[in-house]
């Protein structure tokens, strides 16, 4: 039977209040990213507003419109991994594995315990260019396919993160990757936090990861969709700001344990934070421009899954990237929702650039370490307003301040939505 | 190349590439002594095309069940190819 949405969306409330809710908290933490390779490191980068991009000058040879990305150094794994462990992670996947360790350590979780507890793994990734394009170069040159190697199948497959880290750390429950373009680390932590909430997982490995390469990107420089701001690599990056060009490709890897709250608790766990809400939604509508309705509909439902009002928001992480179009309607949707209290927002890409796959679960990292050390964090390179940004509480500068209730909103193309809502407990 | 050439090759690669312990790799050693599994199988085939010129095949493999006996086979083929 067909219902009108609003209708609908009852009725799948309703449904899910049948049965009584668990909560779900975030108990671990670990990021590795072009601000900084562990939570310390990304913490004062935050802090300071220190950019992560620079300019990566071989892109060129490619054709790119723009060098403009996010450096990372990538991760040496020789002695924390054995070899068919290695062989089969490409990129993406070794800055997986490192924040995986750093969230699992700052969890106080084991081996023994994620093996006892069943936990499961949901990651978010929506690409794995470069194991793809080698291998069909070989092939071009031996015309044989097994002098690909045993780890390129692999790396080259979009669950390249799951099925690898679910395989080193031994995971028993749910392993898939979640793949919803630049939405795709903010539908993991989404999806976990139903799991748990519904009593089917105790405890999931949740997170998103990007490669940062230039042929993994090619065919979105070749949108015109980056900055060319080349001779200001660390002001590139401008959402919301009147005189913003593009985006910045970035990436790296973020993970989040999350877990039941009796389960936290009887363990004896630090518990960091509250996943309260989540919403998503599908914009219906053009595949890269996105609209207003669409975000609105996706923190509306997060707002009255968490029960929460609007002025209960204490800080927005948007999305914004710092495109033209895609930044204004986030501001329009933002005022739309929340223009009648106006909370704090900032986006943390103004730093980091555009962490695409990762950047919702990310995002929801950096929140983390911002509501944990009382500050928000700046929305760096913010100097003028347009009309859209005009409407917003934009915070330019770092302010210092506890604050209790965040929300994370992350878009893609394809008009996929999602928003998360965490609070302190 | 001479015999003890194809040894110090196909050792090298077994203790750097596929980081097995030097004590472990002697002539009288299994695959599942050195913990090689139909996985690394791939790999090494790519690592002898590489190393000497010819691809090795499933069934050449198929008597083959000690490191000697990979030696001696890899040393006949390299032979061989010559």
């Amino acid at each position: 039977m067909f219902l009108p949405a609003v209708d609908r969306k009852i009725s799948i409330f309703a449904a899910l209040n049948q049965k009584k809710m668990k909560r779900v908290v975030i108990t671990g933490m670990g990021i590795y990213s072009t601000i900084g390779r562990n939570l310390d490191e990304v913490r004062e980068s935050l802090y300071r507003g220190r950019s992560g991009i620079g300019l990566d000058p071989g892109r060129k040879d490619y054709g790119y419109r723009s060098c403009l990305a996010g450096m990372i150094e990538s991760p040496n794994l020789k002695g924390l991994l054995d070899r068919r462990a290695r062989v089969g992670l490409p990129e993406q996947g070794k800055y997986a594995y490192v924040a995986t360790l750093e969230a699992l350590k700052n969890a106080g979780i084991d081996q023994d315990y994620l093996e006892r507890i069943q936990a499961g793994i949901l990651y978010g990734n929506d690409s794995s260019a470069v194991p793809v394009i080698e291998a069909i170069d070989l092939m071009r040159d031996k015309k044989d396919t097994t002098m690909l190697g045993s780890g390129s199948i692999f790396q080259s497959m979009n669950s390249t993160i799951s099925m690898n880290l679910s395989v080193i750390f031994r995971l028993q429950g749910i392993n898939l990757t979640v793949s919803g373009a630049c939405a795709s680390g903010s539908h993991a932590l989404g999806l976990g936090y139903f799991l748990i909430r519904h009593g089917l997982q105790e405890c999931i490995i949740v997170g998103g990861g990007q490669e940062i390469n230039p042929e993994s990107m090619g065919s979105f420089d070749g949108l015109s969709a980056f900055s060319t701001r080349e001779d200001e690599p660390g002001k590139a990056s401008r959402p919301f700001d009147r005189d913003r060009d593009g985006l910045v490709p970035s990436g790296g890897a973020a993970t989040l344990i999350i877990e039941s709250y009796e389960g936290a608790v009887k363990r004896g766990a630090t518990i960091l934070g509250e996943m309260a809400g989540y919403g998503f939604s599908s914009n219906g509508d053009h595949i890269s421009v996105p609209n207003i309705q669409g975000p609105v509909r996706s923190m509306q439902m997060a707002l009255d899954d968490a029960g929460l009002k609007t002025r209960d928001i204490d800080y927005i992480n948007a999305h914004a990237t710092s495109t033209p179009v895609g930044d204004g309607k986030e501001a329009e949707a933002i005022d739309q929702v929340f223009g009648d209290v106006k909370p704090l927002v900032s986006s943390t890409k103004s730093m980091t650039g555009h962490e695409m796959w990762m950047g919702g679960a990310s995002e929801v990292v950096y929140s983390m370490l911002m509501m944990q050390n009382d500050f928000i964090a700046p929305n760096i390179n913010f100097e003028n307003p347009d009309e859209y940004s005009a409407k917003l509480n934009i915070a330019p500068k770092t302010l210092n301040m506890p604050f209790k209730v965040f929300l994370s909103n992350a878009f893609g193309f394809g008009g996929t939505n999602s928003t998360l809502i965490v609070k302190k407990i | 190349m001479d015999k003890t050439e194809v040894v110090d090759i196909i050792n090298g690669f077994l203790t750097e590439e596929f980081e097995i312990e030097e004590n472990l790799i002697h002539p009288d050693a299994t695959w599942s002594d050195l913990g090689i599994d139909s996985l690394d199988f791939v790999d090494i085939v790519v690592i002898i095309e590489k190393e000497f010129g010819f691809k090795l095949k499933g069934e050449d493999m198929v008597n083959v069940r000690t490191l000697g006996q990979f030696h001696d086979l890899i040393f006949q083929r390299q032979l061989s190819k010559q």
